[in-house]
């Protein structure tokens, strides 16, 4: 802990603290918490029980009552610590609750009830992770089926968004023809021209090509993004000249310059797409929700977006599932995070 | 056989033209040096017998047969470019081998002509290294590998020694010239260092300006330059320039006149000096020497490079430079008077065009 | 060494089909070349682009125009009868004109004015704020890429999951009314509030987006050369006048561009909003987007035509923004190049 906070607290110069030290120090901590805060509190509550859940004040960790079977009595009773009337405490499960009054059995002698006013008994409690919550969604809900859609759409999506676009990178990078500019000027105009502005007509050509609840649907309309195409000709750019004039003299066909030459070489900047792409297409929201109506064909997204509108919201398999759809997220966030923040540096894109 | 033929090339790009009219021929097993200032077209002049680049006018025929239309991958050339264009992300054996696995060669001998191209450029020890393991050098051998395994009808080298420090690129040049003797292929080869190109050609080419201005072979060019420019561009330190005038004419000798009243006497035979003309006197510094005859040329030394073989004379004649080079160490500092000869000196006159005098 | 060659074995090996898959497209398009020349494969190579961006995006956009003048609640543009400026008429039909409720599609204006408010507020907190984070981010920190990535997380979260996360932590037994309780303040339904409900989706989008800004303003930041405050340092100059005559004026390209693209972006806001409120309570945070997605698909009163007209109308707010961007861009590359 020493070293850590020494390490997180090094000020410019070692010199001693100026308020602006200070500043930057709760500034920094305050924005862990603001950020991290919101998602962990989130995980902590996927694992509690529906009654955990109701609960106020809430408990951070993830508590349930114990309960034990008592002799005499069908149902599992719950366990309470009561104060005596002598000041001892006493483990004691409750039978029933009149008012503020408990009546409470000894589980080793049954059959003597005791009268405990119920503000003198706290429940007996301990840790323990409710992991029904998400086996539940996915063997009795459609949730592995949402799963399987949504990394079904997250990989074609990608590997689409891959050729197509680094196809036409390398045309408008490698190539001097006449309508380039065009090309590049109408690619540049779809930029303006976001899924919101042009949603109306986009669903009547997708039930047109009879692509209306079909996954084809969501994962075509997406895989042509100008962006791509700006962060791979960018990068083509840097490929010299005289290494695509080598392999001419080389006998290599287009094709092969393409896919032998300067798709391997553009491998830094296909990766930084193709994690930009997996993160939009895992979390695209809007243009599934129109496109897919049946159930089995929703994206987590918007299956998850679906159950929490529902009126009996059953926030313990939601929590649990919003939990599981982030995972992808946070591990490209974790492994790949620079890649990332060196790609949006580099081209302001996102 | 490796023998290219162009005629009246013409390049333009847009309203530019880059390569006006372009004549030449390169007979077979001949090392061809295209030569000039940047910018004069010599690359693109390569570059369009490649078949990288498309002429505008013209023929390109390569053993008699007309290519124009034949794209650069069947033309039989092979190249070696100056930034050596290595693929960065195979191997130097997979570099080797791309071309000739492109035009479906059996793999034995793919990997026998490898072998044989790394022995000659002493290049097995790292045939499984990428180029970014390699230092300068050893990517030119591989670069040259690339262009000799596909064994082309003849190579084209666009500036291949430009991008090596001064030492490896003078041992590389004579490798070069190794290699040229024992392959015996035609090889074209650019350059914008004239002392590259008078180590390597069998005959010069120098270009200017989209045209050429001179063909002929490293000596010719020095003794006879056809023009004010070749004679600038070949030889080093350049030619000297001074402005004369012709002030007697006998038969057999032309009297010159130059700034400060020196006059010259030139060889020179043929009716196309008048008295009167304004001229052009060109002196190479190497034929220049110290003199203590008043009748020579009076200067002022403005400044000495004492190179221990030699000595550069930096010198100030009635306001014209003049440079000479004489043998060995001299005594002489800034500011001296001092005299120089040019008796005996092959003098080059160039008439009021630039072009050389006939007779002269 | 045997463990590397290994990968790579293994590697080529899953890669033998794609090779021989990228060998057999190689077959035709060697005989394409022929024909068309090295110049015509470039058309070869864009056209699945292009054929992409036809077909989904300007095939749209131009539908789009003819959408906005047609009527009916079918999607074939064969069913819909032809009403002319109909629908824009109906969007611009009000008594009162500084009043929304007296319009006639007074649900439009107001998704207009609550988005226009959202816009504008949520872009200069968002900014300021990501400027301040930003700035601190520039200081001589230890372990600065640890902090750039802890502002940045929310940026890749789902804005589903984002919306829930914050659901979550509003709602009545929610984080936030637990952390009120500490000091006495008794538990509140804040997401059935009004206004409450449009600061917090003004709050979580900018929880959500603000990572990306701090991060472009941050290599602007340390794109400032050094030696400027080296020099400014020599002479003694006072930090908030290093900010004002150094900082400021150099980060300002920057400054323009991230201003542009979160005002782009706050416009189209719609997929938070619509899992933390779904829009209410009311109308309080029914923005534009969730506006043309609710006239055009889900209420059972759909009216495509009118949507489309809502979006042509925002689509040109878009437009205009992106031409400045643009504009600041190529201002910002011919600079670079001087």
């Amino acid at each position: 802990m020493g070293v850590a906070s020494r390490f997180i607290l090094r000020r410019r110069g070692g010199k001693s603290w100026h308020w602006t030290d200070i500043v930057t120090w709760v500034w920094l901590v305050g924005g862990l918490i603001i950020m991290f805060g919101p998602a962990v509190w989130l995980a902590f509550s996927s694992f509690k029980t529906p009654a955990a859940l109701a609960e106020f004040p809430p408990s951070i960790l993830p508590y349930v009552t114990s309960q034990a079977t008592v002799q005499g009595y069908d149902k599992p009773l719950q366990l309470f610590e009561a104060k005596m009337p002598d000041g001892s405490t006493k483990v004691l499960a409750e039978v029933r609750r009149i008012g503020l009054v408990a009546q409470m059995v000894d589980p080793t002698t049954p059959g003597e009830i005791v009268r405990v006013n119920i503000g003198d008994r706290t429940p007996v409690r301990s840790v323990s992770f409710a992991t029904e919550n998400y086996t539940t969604p996915f063997t009795q809900f459609d949730f592995l089926r949402y799963l399987w859609n949504s990394v079904f759409v997250t990989v074609t999506a990608t590997l689409i968004t891959l050729i197509v676009n680094s196809m036409a990178a390398f045309a408008l990078s490698k190539y001097e023809f006449r309508g380039r500019s065009l090309a590049m000027l109408i690619i540049l105009a779809t930029l303006m021209v976001p899924l919101s502005v042009i949603m109306v007509p986009l669903y009547s050509i997708i039930s047109s090509l009879g692509l209306f609840n079909n996954l084809w649907g969501v994962i075509l309309p997406t895989v042509a993004t100008p962006t791509g195409v700006f962060i791979l000709r960018q990068y083509m750019l840097t490929i010299p000249d005289e290494l695509i004039d080598a392999a001419r003299m080389d006998k290599a066909s287009e094709w092969q310059i393409y896919w032998r030459i300067v798709l391997p070489l553009t491998a830094p900047a296909l990766a930084v797409l193709a994690i930009f792409s997996v993160v939009w297409r895992w979390n695209d929201f809007l243009w599934p929700l129109i496109v897919l109506s049946r159930r089995e064909l929703y994206t987590l997204q918007v299956g998850l977006s679906i159950y929490s509108g529902e009126l009996n919201v059953q926030w313990h398999f939601i929590l649990a599932m919003t939990v599981v759809t982030m995972i992808p997220v946070v591990l490209v966030f974790i492994f790949l995070q620079r890649f990332i923040t060196t790609g949006i540096a580099g081209t302001g894109l996102k | 056989m490796g023998e290219i033929t162009l005629t009246k090339i013409k390049k333009s790009f847009g309203a530019v033209d880059v390569l006006k009219d372009i004549d030449l021929d390169i007979k077979d097993g001949e090392f061809i040096v295209f030569v000039g200032p940047s910018g004069c077209g010599k690359s693109t002049l390569l570059r369009t017998i490649a078949g990288l680049e498309k002429v505008t006018g013209g023929e390109i025929e390569i053993d008699g047969k007309r290519v124009n239309e034949v794209s650069a991958a069947d033309r039989g050339l092979a190249m070696v470019f100056q930034s050596y264009a290595l693929y960065p992300h195979m191997s130097v054996r997979q570099n080797l081998a791309f071309g000739l696995e492109n035009s479906s060669m059996p793999k034995a001998e793919v990997a026998e002509r490898i072998t044989e191209a790394a022995r000659m450029l002493e290049i097995e020890a790292y045939l499984e290294r990428r180029p970014g393991q390699l230092s300068g050098g050893q990517r030119q051998r591989v670069a040259i590998g690339r262009a000799i395994v596909r064994r082309p009808t003849a190579f084209l080298l666009d500036e291949p020694l430009s991008n090596l420090d001064a030492e490896l690129r003078v041992s590389t040049r004579a490798e070069l010239a190794a290699l040229h003797a024992r392959l015996g292929s035609t090889m074209i080869y650019v350059t914008h260092d004239q002392v590259e190109a008078m180590t390597l050609a069998h005959r010069i080419v120098v270009m200017r300006a989209g045209k050429i201005e001179q063909v002929g072979t490293p000596l010719d060019l020095y003794n006879t330059p056809a023009n004010r420019f070749v004679a600038g561009f070949i030889g080093a330190p350049h030619m000297n320039f001074l402005a004369g005038e012709v002030a007697d004419l006998e038969t057999g000798t032309a009297t010159l006149a130059t700034a400060g009243g020196h006059r010259l006497l030139v060889p020179f035979s043929g009716h196309s000096l008048s008295v009167g003309e304004k001229l052009t006197i060109g002196i190479r510094p190497q034929h220049i020497t110290l003199a203590n005859d008043p009748g020579s040329l009076k200067v002022k030394v403005r400044l000495v490079e004492a190179l221990g073989s030699e000595t550069v004379i930096h010198a100030d004649l009635n306001g014209e430079k003049l440079l000479a080079v004489v043998p060995g160490q001299k005594l002489i500092s800034p500011g001296d008077e001092t005299y120089l000869s040019v008796a005996g000196a092959p003098l080059h006159l160039f008439d009021r065009n630039g072009l050389r005098v006939k007779g002269s | 060494m045997s463990t590397t060659s290994l990968t790579d074995r293994l590697g080529s090996l899953l890669m033998a089909p794609v090779h021989l898959l990228m060998r057999i497209i190689d077959i035709p398009l060697r005989a394409v070349q022929k024909t068309a020349g090295i110049g015509g494969m470039a058309a070869v190579f864009l056209a699945p682009n292009m054929l992409i961006f036809g077909i989904f995006v300007l095939l749209p956009l131009v539908i789009n125009f003819v959408y906005s003048m047609t009527g009916g609640t079918a999607f074939f543009l064969s069913e819909r009868n032809f009403i002319g400026a109909e629908q824009y008429q109906r969007l611009f039909t009000c008594t009162n004109y500084l009043d929304p409720m007296s319009c006639q599609e007074d649900a439009f204006w107001t998704a207009v004015g609550n988005t226009f408010w959202f816009v504008i507020l949520q872009v200069a907190l968002m900014i300021g704020l990501s400027l301040i984070t930003a700035l601190i981010l520039n200081r001589d920190l230890a372990a600065r890429s640890f902090w750039r990535a802890v502002f940045f997380f929310p940026v890749l979260l789902s804005p589903v999951v984002v919306g829930l996360i914050w659901k979550w932590i509003l709602q009545r037994q929610g984080l936030l009314n637990f952390g009120l309780y500490q000091f006495g303040i008794e538990p509140y339904t804040w997401l059935t509030d009004r206004n409450w409900t449009f600061i917090a989706t003004i709050g979580v989008s900018i929880w959500a987006h603000m990572g990306l800004y701090t991060l472009i303003l941050l290599a602007g930041l340390q794109a400032i050369p050094k030696d400027l405050y080296e020099a400014a340092e020599m002479d003694g100059t006072k930090p908030a006048r290093v900010f004002r005559r150094i900082t400021l004026p150099l980060l300002a390209p920057n400054l323009l561009v991230v201003v542009v693209l979160a005002l782009i972006k706050a416009v189209q806001i719609f997929d938070e909003v619509y899992v933390l409120t779904g829009g209410g309570p009311g109308t309080s945070t029914l923005y534009l987007t969730q506006y043309i997605y609710e006239t055009g698909f889900a209420s059972t009163l759909r009216n495509p035509g009118l949507a489309a007209a809502a979006s042509i109308l925002m689509g040109l707010v878009l437009v205009v923004l992106t031409l400045i961007q643009l504009g600041i861009g190529q201002r910002g590359e011919k600079k670079g190049k001087r």
